[in-house]
């Protein structure tokens, strides 16, 4: 019977819309929640399954069924690229999933977002260098994720490779399923409890207000119920029958919020993490429970809002005379969740593990704290609020006599934010943890390339002085001598280089080619100087017994100069022995690797990108290593901007619903208004006491969850134990937001206003 | 006063056109008689006071004589009359419907503005009821009182006005058959 | 009755809402310190008549005059701003801010042409001492009785102390023995003050308080005098 009145009445399907969709965006986060740890464990399968380096240390032999491997990974922009060249031995070679057959040198298969990416006009200069073309795409089973950019190419003459480290040959893809898989990094189970928590909190709020949208026209209908004979019982009954059909057309939203959500998330990457919409299938029993509960509490939420109230055929009466709000208990649930969160400060620092249950209790407590604050502040300081102009006046007067209408509305605003507050503070912290901050020297040199051996720096050094963007090239061989052929007692560093290059790394008095210096005084140096003895036999790249054969190429010093250290351009004191060309024999070469270390003018568009794209081309198996301390990425800021819209949206929704509940207030008053009007009323002045009305418990809510949310933020990353910061101006734009969503509402609710008060208001029905 | 009306109510009968006293009976009873039909002594009394007046004449004599076979006309004279008795309000007092009904039907079977007539008592309804009204701002409780029951009175009978006036067309469609 | 003199003159209303006509061609007139009911059966237009006369609705053809002034030529901040200072306003019902005290309600006029809040409501609690009912000031409206509450809205409509009183069925909601007290303290408040008053009623002991009537019909207005 309830079900039928839901949806009839003046805005009654206004109401009930609103009503399913918060109980719909709730049901689709709860079944979003369930299905996240699955999807989880999917990617981790997808990913044992094509683990190919297994970095153990007995490399299989050569057979028609061995396939070799090389990874050849890179970075474009700021993004990870999964690459992997593929030689097979034999026609058994095995095929990594995903792909049908093996790429031919030349050729390359990619995932179906590096296809798009190289054929987009943004991925021209990826495409330079992974110029293979491309003959198909891998499929779902090959990738971790949907936004995972993955190559697989052909590659020939690995096996000349087998030793440098990038090269493996395997037999079959994929480890071994050896017991458990790794536990999940408790920072992130945080970050996902906290995201989750911190989503479903408003929406609870927001469902929990919306089931009591219309509550005096309810009440109304109720008691003309109650006229026509229903008891008391019927009534709730009717009630709760209203509420219920208003939380089953939410539940079925939520299914379809769902479904889009899980397209959606198809399409979206969190730290570089992305799963296909396939992974998300919540657990039966978790969905049933969910689909049980949801209506439940909507229910249970409608008779308890009813717990006061008595219908009278003729009307409705408050039983409880409003008493005034007392504070301690209130009190008790922030503190209460404090305390919950308090026992697991720092415990991130050392891979602790966080009590999932303390954690949510913790975050809700705190949460749930403020809809139990505001009520509180709002009356305190409502009854506070001393005179002014006749708008201040009307809505002082106005709050004061309903100071927890008012509350009720803000719950929904404060919590969103104080828990968007809270969130970003944490991502912000563990975002910095991401991208720590390195002693590199960045005005020097921002990245480094290693010379393949073999190859000539100063020729490498050719080709990046011809790329944009690259100011300055420092080439350096670098390698180890030791003063014994096998296990040496003594180590120390040796730099290749010309005299100018030398002079970028210490203090040199002097300098020709064919100079030796042994430079003193370096930070961590401490056999150089018993070392660097003219005519002293060293031996370059020495073999160690623990099973590493080194080439243990014989040097004689000559005459060794002194050379004072000095900060290099990595950002430390360079020491060993540096050496200019001719002082070394031919033979050392081989023993010696390649280092070129680039200053770069930033100001050049993809400079980074510039300068794989020629490493690449020297040497398809390098890795550029970027030096630069802090990288503030995109993904950050695309996680800022997800949070933004995530609030926003929920506060919309909620400002939906502020608006649905002003208008129904302002028509309520439809005659006063009218009457207001007719005896000189400007209406700039009910204007400006409707945009008080709503302001000052804004105002009240939005400090509320500042405090609450930084309070939260930073009790999360005590718990992470990463550095605190705040980021303020994501702090100012979340309130902005609230702001922003009141005086939208207010300003929506001004042309009915206006029109309401206008004199018809006065003529008698 | 009862009297007065019934000459009154008989002219205006006249003014539709000649009739036997007989006929004017009728009429009167069918209007206006219901409770209380007229006697024809009283129809003849009338007529004859009226034709002393000069208000009607005789418009002439069915052969057979009698005073009955008499047929009568209305004079100028008997016309301003009626028009004079029309355009006066009454007296307000209680129960006066009869009189004010039987010039409101009269006024609407001589093609008079009814609503005048009433608009015209409604106002001298109202200002005997400012007169009482003020009466009793001045005056004691006992005063006050017997206003009030006056009151009371006089606003029954101007809302029976308004009533009337509201539904005059009506009336008018009634009497006209 | 010519309109010379008056202080409020209406001629030729015209007002349609829609469909509706609820002015044909009202006149209307009033002099200060008088008190003329507007009278007729519901939907008559008489409230319309008022709202018109008060430049809360304007009307659609025909012209007012308040004091000398066309009200067609002032815009709505202007007539805004004429009902708050010139003009007094009681209602049947539903005029007073649930809210706010009695005294602030009375007190609400005077702060709304910009007197301070202390002056406002020491003028408001002496016109709610003429119409007793000083007694309530710190209550809300819905504390009070029925009569109490108009009583306020009297002493709210009186408080700026204004030339015309517009009052709209304002016994409606009370049994007889208050409306009369009201009415009694509206008039005697009114002429001791010299303010026109407009009294739009359909019960004819409280137009019993008026000094001369105005029966409006279909939207058409009668001057009862002139009948006469």
């Amino acid at each position: 019977m309830g079900a039928g009145f839901a949806f009839t009445g003046r805005g009654g399907w206004v109401r009930a819309v609103l009503t399913a969709v918060g109980v719909g965006l709730g049901v689709a986060l709860l079944l979003l929640t369930t299905a996240l740890p699955s999807a989880l464990d999917a990617r981790h399968e997808r990913e044992q399954a094509r683990t190919d380096f297994t970095f153990s240390q007995t490399v299989p032999p050569k057979t028609d069924a061995t396939l070799l491997v090389a990874n050849v990974g890179t970075t474009f922009r700021h993004e990870d690229i999964r690459g992997r060249e593929l030689e097979p031995e034999g026609p058994k070679a095995p095929l990594p999933p995903g792909v049908d057959k093996l790429p031919a040198p030349g050729e390359m298969i990619v995932s179906p977002k590096l296809k798009a990416l190289l054929e987009s006009p943004d991925g021209k200069l990826l495409r330079e260098r992974l110029s293979d073309r491309i003959v198909g795409t891998i499929a779902e089973p090959g990738l971790v994720g949907s936004a995972e950019l993955a190559f697989y190419r052909g590659g020939e003459d690995l096996a000349s490779k087998l030793d440098n480290g990038r090269v493996v040959r395997i037999e079959r893809f994929g480890e071994p399923i050896q017991g458990t898989s790794d536990p999940w990094d408790p920072v992130l189970i945080l970050l996902v409890l906290v995201v989750f928590v911190v989503l479903l909190m408003p929406v609870g709020v927001f469902v929990a207000a919306a089931v009591r949208f219309g509550g005096e026209g309810r009440d109304r209908r109720l008691a003309a119920l109650r006229l026509v004979g229903s008891d008391s019982g019927m009534t709730r009954r009717v009630a709760a029958g209203e509420a219920l059909a208003g939380s089953v057309l939410g539940l079925v939203f939520g299914i379809g919020f769902f479904l889009i959500g899980r397209q959606i998330a198809g399409r979206m990457e969190v730290f570089e993490v992305s799963v296909f919409p396939s992974y998300l299938n919540p657990s039966p029993a978790l969905a049933a429970l969910v689909a049980v509960t949801v209506p439940a509490a909507a229910v249970l939420v409608t008779l308890f809002a009813l717990r006061g109230v008595v219908i009278e055929p003729l009307g409705v009466v408050r039983t409880a005379k409003p008493r005034r709000r007392r504070l301690w208990w209130r009190l008790l649930l922030p503190i209460g969740g404090l305390a919950m969160l308090a026992p697991m400060i720092g415990q991130g620092s050392d891979g602790g593990d966080f009590n999932q249950y303390l954690v949510i209790g913790g975050v809700m407590l705190l949460l749930i704290g403020i809809t139990a604050l505001l009520p509180w502040i709002v009356e305190t300081a409502v009854a506070r609020l001393g005179s002014g102009p006749v708008a201040w006046q009307l809505a002082v007067r106005r709050l004061q006599l309903s100071s927890g209408t008012a509350a009720r509305t803000v719950n929904g605003i404060a919590v969103a934010v104080a828990g968007a507050i809270a969130l970003q503070m944490l991502f912000a912290g563990v975002e910095d943890d991401f991208t720590e901050v390195t002693p590199y020297d960045e005005t020097r040199i921002q990245m480094q390339v290693s010379i393949p051996e073999g190859m000539p720096p100063a020729q490498a050094a050719a080709d990046f002085r011809r790329t944009e963007g690259v100011r300055k090239v420092y080439a350096y061989s670098e390698g180890y001598v030791g003063e014994k052929r096998t296990d040496p007692d003594f180590s120390t560093q040796v730099t290749v280089g010309d005299c100018a290059a030398l002079r970028e790394v210490a203090k040199l008095p002097s300098c020709r080619d064919g100079d030796v210096f042994a430079v003193s005084g370096a930070e961590y140096d401490t056999d150089t100087s018993d070392m660097a003895k003219p005519g002293r036999t060293l031996y370059f790249d020495p073999s160690y017994e623990d099973g590493h054969e080194g080439t243990e190429t014989p040097w004689t010093l000559p005459a060794v100069k002194r050379a004072e250290a000095a900060v290099d351009m990595t950002g430390s004191e360079r020491g060993g022995l540096l050496v200019t060309p001719k002082a070394l024999p031919a033979a050392t070469t081989k023993s010696l690797g390649g280092q070129v270390y680039l200053r770069l003018d930033e100001s050049v568009p993809d400079v980074y990108d510039l300068v794989r794209n020629t490493a690449a081309a020297i040497n398809p198996l390098s890795d550029p290593m970027l030096w630069v301390s802090s990288q503030r990425s995109e993904r950050y800021d695309s996680i800022r901007t997800g949070l933004f819209v995530g609030a926003t949206c929920v506060l919309a929704l909620i400002g939906a619903s502020l608006l649905v509940s002003q208008l129904e207030q302002l028509r309520e008053r439809r005659k006063l208004l009218s009457a207001l009007v007719a005896f000189g009323t400007r209406r700039r002045t009910l204007g400006l006491s409707v945009l008080w009305q709503t302001t000052i418990p804004i105002v009240l809510g939005l400090t509320l969850a500042s405090v609450v949310g930084l309070t939260l933020g930073v009790v999360l990353l005590k718990m992470t134990a990463t550095g605190l910061s705040v980021d303020w101006a994501s702090l100012l734009a979340m309130i902005g937001i609230g702001a922003g969503v009141v005086l939208l509402v207010t300003l929506l609710s001004l042309p009915p206003l206006l029109r309401l008060m206008r004199p018809e208001g006065l003529r008698t029905e | 006063m009862l009297r007065m009306s019934i000459g009154h109510t008989l002219l205006g009968l006249l003014e539709s056109g000649p009739r036997h006293g007989y006929d004017l009976k009728r009429a009167f009873d069918e209007k206006f008689g219901q409770d209380r039909p007229l006697h024809y002594g009283q129809v003849y009394s009338t007529m004859s006071r009226l034709l002393k007046n000069g208000l009607v004449e005789v418009d002439g004599i069915e052969p057979g004589g009698g005073p009955e076979r008499k047929r009568y006309a209305i004079t100028d004279a008997g016309i301003t009359d009626v028009e004079r008795w029309l355009a006066t309000p009454e007296k307000p007092e209680p129960y006066l419907q009869s009189t004010l009904y039987t010039k409101v039907v009269l006024a609407l079977l001589t093609r008079r503005d009814a609503a005048d007539i009433l608009d015209t008592q409604r106002s001298e309804h109202l200002r005997m009821m400012r007169i009482l009204t003020d009466r009793k701002r001045k005056g004691d409780l006992a005063d006050q009182l017997i206003c009030d029951h006056a009151l009371f009175h006089l606003e029954a009978d101007l809302r029976w006005l308004e009533l009337t006036a509201a539904r005059l067309d009506k009336l008018a469609e009634v009497v006209a058959k | 009755m010519t309109p010379s003199g008056s202080l409020l003159v209406a001629e030729g209303l015209r007002k349609t809402y829609g469909p509706t006509t609820a002015l044909d061609g009202a006149d209307f007139s009033i002099h200060p310190g008088e008190v003329v009911a507007v009278m007729g059966p519901s939907g008559s237009g008489k409230s319309t008549l008022l709202h018109c006369l008060a430049g809360i609705v304007p009307p659609d053809a025909g012209s007012i005059r308040y004091d000398g002034r066309e009200m067609a030529t002032m815009n709505d901040a202007q007539r805004s701003a004429l009902r708050r200072s010139e003009f007094g306003f009681v209602f049947q019902f539903g005029q007073l801010v649930p809210e706010l005290t009695c005294v602030e309600n009375v007190a609400l006029p005077l702060r709304l042409n910009g007197t301070s809040r202390k002056a406002a409501e020491r003028t408001a609690l002496s016109w709610m001492e003429r119409l007793e009912v000083d007694g309530i000031g710190k209550k809300r409206p819905g504390e009070v009785s029925g009569g109490q509450g108009q009583r306020v809205a009297v002493a709210r409509a009186l408080v700026t102390g204004p030339r015309v009183l517009f009052a709209d069925e304002p016994t409606g909601a009370l049994d007889s023995l208050n409306g009369e007290r009201v009415m009694e303290l509206l008039t005697d408040a009114a002429r001791s003050t010299n303010a026109a008053v407009v009294l739009v009623t359909h019960e004819a002991r409280v137009a019993a308080y008026s000094d001369r009537e105005i029966v409006v019909r279909d939207g058409k207005s009668r001057d009862m005098e002139r009948v006469v």
